[in-house]
């Protein structure tokens, strides 16, 4: 199976947001995240890793 | 206090419009109780209840509105009819997707992106196996720039995302390039035809200037965190880079950058260097160079930018201390006239990778107690605080700081330039220089201050102005961290003149 | 035990998405949830009569008049805290009442069938305006409304049912969403229309003109909210359906006493997993304010459980004034917001503002969790002194994170997902 590196780079930013204006500023498309750590902190992170699908 | 009442006759509106109406005129000063109805029975009922019941409204019918209002004075019960009249009648702009929240999860991102074919990840330690995880599972490379994810977690991850041939570039990646694209700190280069397998940070940022300074661009740099030559992720992610790149028909050599694999690790990864057909350069910082075997092992950053862009244009390449002796003799001389000076070297260093090659360099030259190399990018300075590319406070501080040190006669800095870090890390690194200089002149000391720019034309800082402002401030720029670290050695022990300098 | 998560949201999805809600009868409580002895139904997680909130409190002593256990409302009170009395909340019988509502052995009831899933689940009606049951009313007024409906309302919708047969209730929803109903605080359109309904068949059932005329004014003057417990009916069958598949982490109960806010999950069973009920930030009729509010009471949380109040949003401007915003953006948001915690979209139901998008369905734990976003509960509010027992205002709930946590805790627990790298 080809790991599809020639395809132009589409990207999700979770995270910092310069990373996506960086990206943006680059030319390249990109939705940030507006992510927010789950309440309960790691252990739920944990968990929500464990259930997750 | 009289109550101002008003009926517009069949204006109708539902109770829920008309409650907000209320609350509204409510809030407004000098207003104590306001209604807005409909002339039903019922609630004509409530009106005369409350009070608000007048001459004027009890003749409204179910389809009249009814606006009354008790308030301080005639002026503010005139403020609130007009605010029931600008209430009813605004228009709001109806253009959602210029309002739109952003999505709060990668999911929902995925239904705006259905196409997405990476994540770029940068949440805190904590959190970042579970969205790697939900990205891998999607089929998704990742891009893992977060650090202080467990060995255990790193194992799993890369295992999610070797069965289904996708890349986990990280944990603890600071840099990579996809189809010549930088994610997270990456310098702005064109897209070439080098390839690369990184750890990867700053050495890998160095690199891929060095060789863009050289004329040449890249194509990838999968970036595979600091921990994947270890014996314990066995290389899974080195594995699966070098067969992408040998396999990229764009690809025409590689460089890979890391530091010394485990020695379980080695023989697999000199078997998977061999079975490549194209030339593969290894700077594994502290391994041996071996000039046989698979690949070919350099020793520095710079030495490997300069090796395989030799190796591409077919030219022959050796390793060697200084580009530019002349350069370096002007320098020593100018350095050779500052007012006496501490015997050591402090390295106040913003990237990782750059602190430990310094240190490899310097180790030979001038011994382990003549330095001291502070990674300000280590996790132990950046709980709680921003990357010192990001920030340069931090380093600004303990510059100052070493104005007030006697030992300290050569201070060495790296200034790494890119996207996604500071706009104009010299300008604040140099006031601090300034600062430290005047310092130690106050004690009747002086150091000199050398300094490697990792950057490119196409950077945004501006490269030359960069440049410019460190040397304007007396800095020492040498063209590489290994030739500054050299530069720094030679500083402090004369002797070391005619091995670097040769005869020439 | 090791599940697919994935797998059985799915199936819940597909089960609450393909759902056919229909009105197929009229019964009572005695009748059809197997109400011997002296039973009562209450809305919102377990509770006893010692914690009950002070309206709740007067809806069981209004409902222990109306089955002839006591004569006034003293007797009632002492009858009710004697212990005689059992308690239970009506989802356990696969019923749902709204705000501080109360199920007894003779209450009529509505019956709706998921015709897709096969499951069933039974509301009352509503009583109209003035003072009723769900507000803590429990004097002679609410005593006779109840009586009436009992008598004369129920008996004639059963004589519609036999003439015309069983009224599809999905259409109807859908069409009242695109009328600018959410069906949980907005239920003009939907009301209108099952009065549209209605009106033919009861001309034709109900021989006696002035009997005609008092039904028709019933449904047809201040009695917007009537179609409520109907959705709520239809939005519980359609939610019992997903109840009990392996694994499935999504919400299949969502309902509050007045004193704690509970939900259950489609994969744990019964267990309630519970936390404070709210106080409902809301807009107030003239008189009244936040000081004289109950907390958060009722079954109808059903609705957004079903993807529809607080989740349809959207399609609802006219409601948009209750969240606190006073634009149709935000409304749009809301809808939005939720569609970050829910698994599916059910295209049963397009909204109109998002391009005919089906509106957000399947509230999963986990999302719920990760993002902390809880489900936006449009509602009524009510007077907290059963002395004044009515509606005071109507707000928008943020029910707390605190139960969400749990069940997923509990998930945890009970399972571990399959399909692992």
């Amino acid at each position: 199976m080809s790991l599809a590196l020639d395809q132009p780079l589409r990207v999700v930013n979770v995270g910092l947001e310069l990373f996506a204006s960086a990206l943006e500023a680059a030319g390249v498309c990109v939705v940030h995240v507006d992510w927010r750590p789950p309440a309960g902190g790691p252990e739920v992170a944990a968990l929500l890793a464990r259930l997750d699908d | 206090m009289p109550v101002r009442t008003v009926v517009r006759r069949s204006y109708y509106r539902d109770s829920m419009v008309l409650m907000r109406v209320a609350e509204a005129l409510r809030a407004l000063p000098g207003v104590r109780e306001a209604a807005a109805l409909m002339g039903t029975p019922a609630n004509h009922e409530l009106l005369v209840s409350a009070g608000l019941a007048t001459e004027e409204t009890k003749d409204a019918v179910p389809g009249d509105l009814v606006i009354a209002i008790r308030a301080d004075s005639d002026a503010s019960a005139e403020a609130g009819l007009a605010e029931v009249e600008r209430i009813l009648t605004e228009r709001r702009p109806t253009d959602a997707a210029a309002g739109r929240a952003l999505p709060r999860t990668l999911e929902s991102a995925l239904r705006q992106m259905p196409d997405a074919n990476l994540v770029a990840i940068s949440v805190p330690g904590d959190y970042a196996k579970l969205e790697a995880l939900r990205a891998l599972r999607r089929g998704l490379h990742v891009f893992l720039f977060s650090d202080n994810v467990s060995l255990g977690d790193e194992i799993e991850l890369k295992r999610a995302a070797l069965e289904r041939r996708v890349f986990c570039m990280g944990p603890d990646c600071g840099t990579a390039y996809i189809n010549g694209v930088g994610l997270g700190f990456a310098n702005v280069v064109p897209r070439g035809r080098v390839g690369y397998v990184a750890a990867s940070g700053t050495g890998l940022q160095a690199v891929v200037s060095r060789v863009a300074a050289l004329g040449e661009g890249v194509s990838h740099a999968i970036g595979v965190g600091g921990r994947d030559l270890s014996a314990e992720v066995g290389g899974i992610m080195t594995d699966l880079a070098l067969e992408a790149l040998a396999a990229d028909p764009t690809t025409e050599a590689i460089v890979v950058i890391s530091k010394p694999p485990a020695p379980a690790v080695v023989p697999k990864l000199e078997t998977a260097i061999g079975r490549i057909a194209k030339p593969v350069v290894v700077c594994c910082l502290g391994a041996r160079p071996a000039a046989s075997g698979a690949g070919r092992w350099v020793a520095t950053l710079d030495d490997a930018a300069e090796s395989v862009v030799a190796t591409l244009r077919g030219g022959a390449w050796a390793p060697r201390p200084f580009t530019d002796v002349p350069g370096v003799r002007a320098r020593l001389a100018r350095a050779r006239t500052q007012a006496p000076r501490g015997a050591t070297i402090l390295g106040l260093y913003t990237g990782g990778t750059l602190a430990h090659e310094a240190g490899l360099v310097l180790e030979p030259l001038v011994g382990t107690t003549a330095y001291r190399l502070v990674d300000l990018g280590d996790d132990e300075f950046t709980r709680g605080r921003p990357h010192p590319m990001i920030d340069p406070e931090a380093r600004a501080a303990r510059v100052r700081e070493a104005g007030q040190a006697a030992e300290v006669g050569v201070l060495l800095l790296d200034l790494v330039l890119g996207r996604a870090v500071h706009p104009d890390p010299a300008t604040p690194l140099v006031a601090a220089v300034y600062d430290a200089r005047r310092a130690a002149a106050a004690a009747g000391r002086a150091f000199v201050a050398i300094a490697s720019v990792v950057g490119t034309d196409g950077d945004p800082q501006d490269l030359r102005r960069q440049i410019a402002t460190l040397e304007g401030a007396g800095v020492e720029v040498l063209p590489s961290n290994a030739q500054a670290a050299r530069f720094a050695a030679l500083v402090i022990r004369p002797g070391l003149e005619a091995a670097l300098l040769g005869g020439s | 035990m090791t599940v697919d998560i994935k797998a059985a949201n799915r199936e819940a999805i597909e089960r609450l998405c393909r759902a056919r809600p229909t009105w197929t009868g009229m019964t009572t409580a005695r009748e059809a949830l197997g109400l011997t002895g002296r039973t009562l139904l209450h809305s919102g997680p377990p509770i006893g009569w010692e914690r009950m909130c002070p309206i709740m409190r007067g809806a069981v002593m209004c409902a222990i008049q109306f089955e002839g256990w006591a004569t006034t409302p003293a007797e009632a009170e002492r009858l009710a805290g004697s212990g005689e009395i059992a308690f239970a909340p009506c989802h356990s019988r696969g019923a749902v009442a709204p705000m501080a509502g109360v199920i007894s052995a003779g209450t009529p009831l509505i019956v709706v069938e998921d015709r897709a899933n096969g499951t069933s689940a039974w509301s009352f009606m509503g009583t109209g305006p003035g003072p009723q049951l769900r507000f803590g009313a429990h004097g002679p007024e609410a005593l006779g409304r109840l009586a009436w409906n009992r008598d004369v309302l129920a008996p004639a919708l059963q004589r519609v049912l036999e003439r015309e047969g069983p009224l599809d209730l999905a259409a109807h929803m859908a069409q009242a969403l695109a009328m600018g109903d959410e069906m949980h605080m907005r239920n003009a359109a939907s009301t209108a229309l099952l009065t549209k309904a209605l009106a033919g068949p009861l001309a034709g059932v109900v021989p006696e003109a002035t009997q005609l005329e008092r039904i028709l004014r019933f449904l047809t003057r201040d009695n917007d909210q009537f179609f409520l417990t109907w959705a709520m009916c239809a939005a519980k069958a359609a939610a019992r359906a997903i109840e009990g598949i392996a694994g499935c982490t999504i919400v299949s109960t969502m309902a509050r006493n007045g004193v704690e806010f509970g939900i259950r999950v489609a994969g744990l069973g019964d267990r309630w997993f519970t936390g404070p009920a709210s106080v409902v930030a809301g807009s107030y009729f003239p008189g009244f304010t936040a000081a004289d509010a109950n907390r958060d009471v009722g079954d109808s949380a059903i609705m957004e459980t079903y993807g529809l109040g607080g989740m349809a949003m959207a399609a609802s401007p006219a409601v948009t004034r209750i969240v606190g915003a006073k634009s149709v953006t935000d409304a749009i948001e809301t809808t939005r917001r939720m569609g970050e915690i829910c698994v599916g979209r059910n295209a049963g139901f397009p909204i109109g503002t998002l391009d005919w998008e089906g509106t957000p369905t399947g509230i999963d734990i986990r999302k719920v969790v990760a993002t902390g976003i809880v489900p936006a509960i449009n509602t009524a509010i009510a007077h907290r002194d059963v002395g004044v027992a009515r509606i005071i205002g109507a707000g928008i709930s943020t029910p707390p994170l605190e139960p969400f946590v749990a069940a997923l805790v509990a998930c945890g627990d009970s399972f571990d997902a399959a399909g692992r790298a």
